[in-house]
């Protein structure tokens, strides 16, 4: 630091992180404060999850910097660049799937494409290619009512990889997924953005999900929701699923999270 | 009578996602829709002989001189049809009725959209729509009379003003009503408002639009008959006037009974086309 802060390592850390918030606030209308002097960094490739008490504001910061909401005060860059509506870098997974029920799942995962302009051979082929990913093959005529949450929210999931954005914005995906599915929709969501390499950042209520599919962690306080702590996890590099689960480190995360998430609880 | 069986009663639920079952079993071929078909015809004709069979019942009593048999209805339905009578009522009749209709369905959807849409519409048209479905809209036909005579504006008018509050109505809550989740969604992959409306908005709001349009063909039919029993009498109103003046009773409810019949069957194609063209995915549920 004494050295001087050259301008290179800035640009750098630039590059590096994909998304940045400066300042975010966020009131409601009726004077509720969601979010106070949020300052966050998201590095290019990894997942970083938002966890935190209910209504502290996850949601409400990640739909912030997808565009769907205004902030209060504070900015949103994506690229070094100020957004402030939704963009084609980012890509959103809604925790109620928001699949269209009268389109089939190869038009749902196209949808995106579709609004584009993108041509119909085109933009299904794309579709395919998502939906084979997300192993869904063989179910592209069917309609949403005839999938299980686990199989709608890769729909939702293949829909958002479908449009080749940088960044993927989750917001509690498998909030609405059973137990055994989630456990293996979390390995093959790993897995996939091993291939994909896209940055994602990644809303929970869950400690041991957010510990065990990102590469941080980033924990909020009880509304009006700062940032109480930015933990750096990276888990994954232990091994395999099983081992992950057994391990010493990944165990003690979730106590130390736990035990700083108590505190907010009445 | 025979419109207990149009498919009014079973009418679109709010645009909504299906609930999640949890379930990982994905559909298949449902043993249950083709059940659900049959059992849906069997009771239908259950209800129909329930009724046709009190009504012959009720006519061989008789209830009254002026209540025919059911068997006495069809027989003179017959003979209405084989001499032309029926034909040639029925030509006069939908002359206005169909105009009237595509008028009413064209402006009330559009109308009704455009309301749910943007706020200055909706200030403008609601409160107008709202006191003409509360209003008893038959008391205003003497005066459409009075305006424009007797002849086919009059009708036409009769027909629009009964039909046209249900639909533009229906159009705009269903769209006020639409998925906000969806339209979110839209947003998040940058549609435009315009593909917002037609790719989300409308076909989401389809359901409740047509079950306004079911309605609102259904008010027409009223219309059109009151306009033929109180400005002057053609058509199917002419048919009954004159037989109940003739008391040729039998033939008047014959009249009647098939204005009810084409009236429901119009109704349910109208659900058909709706589910071929706007709701594939409730196709044999």
């Amino acid at each position: 630091m004494a050295a001087g802060p050259s301008p290179p390592t800035e640009a750098a850390s630039a590059r590096a992180d994909i998304v940045r918030v400066q300042g975010i606030s966020k009131v409601y209308e009726g004077g509720i404060q969601a979010l106070d002097g949020i300052d966050l960094a998201f590095p290019e490739g990894k997942l970083t999850s938002l966890l935190g008490p209910s209504g502290c504001g996850k949601t409400t910061l990640l739909k912030i910097i997808a565009g769907l909401l205004e902030a209060s005060a504070g900015d949103v860059f994506v690229h070094g660049s100020k957004v402030s509506t939704p963009g084609p870098e980012r890509a959103f997974v809604f925790q109620d799937f928001a699949l269209i029920p009268w389109s089939t799942v190869l038009r749902n995962v196209a949808f995106g494409l579709e609004l584009r302009g993108v041509g119909k051979n085109e933009r299904n082929d794309v579709a395919r290619k998502y939906i084979a990913e997300v192993g869904l093959s063989g179910f592209e005529d069917r309609y949403p009512h005839e999938l299980s949450g686990g199989m709608r929210q890769r729909v939702g999931l293949a829909r958002a990889l479908a449009v080749n954005a940088d960044v993927l914005l989750m917001d509690e995906p498998f909030s609405a997924v059973d137990e055994q599915t989630r456990r293996k929709f979390q390995e093959d969501l790993i897995a996939l953005l091993d291939n994909e390499k896209k940055t994602v950042i990644f809303v929970t209520h869950s400690i041991e999900e957010a510990v065990y599919v990102s590469n941080q962690v980033v924990l909020l306080s009880r509304r009006p929701g700062r940032v109480a702590r930015v933990i750096r996890t990276d888990i994954r590099s232990v091994g395999t699923p099983d081992e992950i689960r057994r391990d010493k480190r990944y165990l003690d995360t979730v106590e130390e999270i736990w035990q700083m998430l108590r505190q907010y609880l009445t | 009578m025979a419109e207990s069986q149009s498919p009014e009663g079973s009418g679109s639920p709010p645009p909504s996602l299906p609930p999640a079952t949890g379930q990982d079993v994905p559909g298949g071929t449902d043993p249950g829709a083709t059940r659900g078909f049959w059992g849906n015809w069997f009771w239908r004709l259950v209800s129909m002989a329930v009724v046709f069979g009190a009504w012959e019942i009720g006519g061989r009593i008789p209830i009254s001189i002026a209540f025919p048999t059911f068997s006495d209805t069809l027989f003179a339905l017959g003979s209405m049809i084989a001499d032309g009578s029926m034909g040639k009522a029925y030509l006069s009749t939908l002359q206005p009725l169909v105009i009237g209709v595509v008028i009413s369905a064209l402006l009330g959807v559009g109308l009704g959209v455009c309301m749910g849409l943007w706020r200055g519409v909706e200030w403008f048209g609601a409160p107008v729509f709202i006191v003409m479905q509360a209003a008893p809209m038959a008391a205003l036909i003497p005066l459409v009379t009075f305006v424009y005579g007797i002849g086919l504006t009059a009708k036409v008018l009769a027909v629009c003003l009964l039909a046209l509050p249900v639909i533009v109505l229906n159009s705009y809550k269903a769209v006020r009503n639409s998925n906000p989740s969806l339209i979110q969604m839209c947003r998040s992959f940058q549609g435009s408002r315009l593909q917002e409306i037609v790719k989300v908005i409308v076909p989401d709001a389809s359901p409740v639009i047509f079950a306004g349009l079911r309605l609102g063909i259904a008010a027409g039919f009223i219309g059109v008959v009151l306009a033929e029993l109180l400005i002057t009498p053609t058509g199917i109103g002419d048919l009954i006037t004159y037989h109940r003046a003739v008391a040729e009773y039998a033939e008047m409810y014959a009249t009647i009974f098939s204005i009810i019949v084409f009236s429901a069957v119009t109704v349910g194609f109208l659900e058909t086309v709706e589910v071929r063209f706007f709701r594939p995915e409730r196709k044999g549920r």
